[in-house]
């Protein structure tokens, strides 16, 4: 009897707080509805993978097909040359990207002129700001065979003659990964100069007592105090390894005819098969692996940063 | 006598640091700016003298009729694209900025009747995709195709967004809600008056993500609305010019000399031309971007 009542009393809690609320739960339905359509429906849409989905029959008239695109999947060499470039491509970047924001954080930590220091920062961040379309322009242009890196290396002797670059397998991994520096080195240095400016200055201090030089300070002090913030930015990025949007703009905006063997991602494979040749369910699959994997290597991440004491990202 | 001081107690090691600190910080400076100065000087010089080649960082020949002539190619489509370029990111960022005010502001109620469920049902739309098929098919079911709102609509919520909006609410002083509740204001009342201007810096921190996104966005055009001539963009212009003279690689000559019989205009001339145009806007509202946009990656940095 008197749980009943408790109960009771709880409902009407429960009950006076909806009512209280209904405007802002009424709008929160509709934001709902937003996240169910534009977000649940396409991994919903996930069942077309083991359809064989046609526009016009649907999802519920369209022939079921069990694993076999999966099975054709797993079997088709082309989809194991996209992950191996969309992973080749991810670490060349990863590696650039890292070392070139965590070295010009560094730089512009060692600059003792606070305007200059303000100054190269923001140049540094101008490229992060405009679209990859105009950023591959720009490499395009720079890369030509009469372009300004031809210029630069023919003019000092490095080249006997000028090298078409993108139209090279060997370079594009390269170009992707220099280009992708080029335009977010700036930006990316920012959470590691926000990292080195929480150190304690103490530190640097009793260094300089001990006749310590800079190398060492930046060694001993600047490099350790940066590290949990090191560790956390890779954690984060090894579930983007297999593919993220700004990949897929670039190496769309920059592949060309000469180098598709050492271009094409899963993303972009996934393209040629759902909206070039319309299997969208064979492609569908494809993109299902890449989630899946992905979702895999964010959590996997995410416990090993709790294993090491980081905080937990999820 | 202070520098004196100061001179003495510097180091080889000092010295040398500095030396290799600026030059590699030069460098960056150079890399960052060079190639935007050298596309300006392209687009200010003549055609065919450009094709001599050795434009560096100022025009030999200096014109202005490229812009003219670029923005008259093809029955003045690149007006229209410029047009649907700034209505996309108006209305993009109000939009939704405006939604996720007024979400980040319900989130934000401690007592909100199933709030975890809210909350986490957003969370893991930061971690699950349908992928690009089953969008696109999505897209194709709400009859979005080849509609203007395909522009606005699938990114109008960012999780990331929200959750910085409502930390920055939550750490607002309750008292002002409270007190202004107590006097009978309603809820969006509250938000509109108290919340919104209080939560004002990071409502333009929020507001310039979303605009430099719309307004740099192509790929959403090429999935979407490949061919739909009344709802290209600058950037998706700039994006064909470049896909075809990628198809021309190691042509260069064909790049630099193009179609010389119609007029004065290049495809070089034409590309650097446009890239200007499209890069203008981000120059302009450049002082403010880097202002609240590094406030922003520390906002969203820092908590989470």
């Amino acid at each position: 009897m008197a749980g009943n009542k408790i109960k009771l009393t709880e409902k009407n809690v429960i009950l006076k707080k909806i009512s209280e609320q209904k405007l802002l739960l009424l709008l929160m339905l509709v934001f709902m509805i937003y996240f169910i359509v534009f977000r649940y429906l396409p991994i919903a849409g996930w069942v077309m993978a083991f359809q064989n989905y046609k526009p016009h029959l649907g999802f519920t008239g369209s022939e079921w097909v069990g694993l076999k695109h999966f099975n054709e999947l797993f079997g088709d060499p082309d989809f194991f040359r996209a992950i191996r470039n969309t992973i080749g491509m991810s670490i060349i970047r990863l590696i650039f990207g890292f070392i070139s924001s965590i070295g010009l954080a560094i730089l512009l930590n060692e600059v003792k002129n606070a305007a200059f220091k303000r100054f190269t920062q923001t140049v540094s961040y101008l490229p992060h700001f405009v679209s990859w379309v105009v950023a591959a322009t720009i490499v395009t242009t720079s890369l030509e065979r009469d372009g300004i890196v031809n210029i630069f290396f023919t003019s000092l002797g490095f080249l006997k003659e000028p090298v078409l670059w993108l139209g090279e397998e060997k370079y594009f991994w390269l170009i992707i990964a220099l280009s992708d520096m080029w335009k977010e080195v700036g930006w990316n240095a920012i959470i590691y100069l926000a990292a080195i400016s929480a150190i304690d200055i103490n530190q640097y201090e009793a260094s300089i007592v001990d006749g310590a030089g800079r190398l060492r300070r930046i060694w001993h002090i600047t490099l350790p105090g940066m590290m949990p913030t090191i560790i956390l930015m890779i954690i984060l990025n090894i579930g983007l390894l297999l593919g993220t949007f700004t990949l897929v703009e670039q190496v769309m905006l920059l592949d060309n005819p000469m180098v598709i063997k050492v271009a094409e991602t899963i993303d972009l494979y996934t393209l040629r098969l759902g909206m070039k040749l319309f299997r969208f369910s064979f492609a569908a699959s494809a993109g299902i692996f890449k989630s899946l994997v992905s979702v895999i290597l964010v959590f996997t991440a995410n416990a090993i940063a709790k294993k090491l004491g980081q905080r937990a990202l999820i | 006598m202070l520098k004196k001081v100061k001179s003495l107690t510097r180091t080889n090691e000092d010295t040398i640091v500095d030396i290799i600190v600026y030059i590699i910080l030069g460098i960056t400076i150079i890399a960052s700016l060079y190639p935007f100065i050298n596309i300006l000087a392209i687009s200010l010089n003549d055609p065919m003298d450009t094709y001599r080649g050795g434009i560096t960082i100022f025009p030999r020949i200096f014109t202005t009729q490229n812009y003219k002539q670029v923005m008259d190619l093809s029955d003045g489509q690149l007006y229209h694209a410029a047009l649907i370029s700034i209505l996309r990111t108006v209305t993009g960022t109000v939009t939704s900025v405006f939604c996720t005010l007024i979400l980040a502001y319900i989130l934000s109620k401690n007592d909100l009747f199933l709030k975890k469920f809210f909350i986490v049902t957003i969370v893991m739309t930061m971690y699950m995709f349908g992928g690009i098929i089953p969008e696109y098919i999505v897209i194709q079911k709400l009859g979005l195709i080849n509609k203007f709102p395909v522009y606005i609509l699938p990114q109008m919520l960012v999780p990331f967004y929200i959750f910085i909006v409502r930390t920055y609410i939550q750490d607002l002083p309750d008292s002002l809600r409270e007190s202004a509740r107590i006097d009978g204001a309603g809820e969006f009342t509250v938000l509109f008056k108290i919340i919104a201007p209080l939560a004002m810096p990071v409502i333009a921190t929020v507001a310039l993500f979303v605009a430099v996104a719309q307004w740099n966005s192509w790929f959403d055009t090429f999935l979407y609305a490949p061919s739909k001539k009344e709802l290209s963009t600058l950037q998706y212009e700039l994006m064909k010019k470049l896909a075809s003279s990628m198809q021309n690689l190691g042509n260069s000559r064909a790049r630099l000399q193009g179609n010389r019989s119609s007029n004065q205009l290049t495809p070089l001339a034409v590309q650097a031309t446009m890239t200007v145009i499209v890069t203008l806007p981000i120059v302009c509202f450049y002082p403010f971007l880097q202002k609240y946009f590094v406030k922003g990656l520390t906002l969203g940095g820092v908590k989470e």
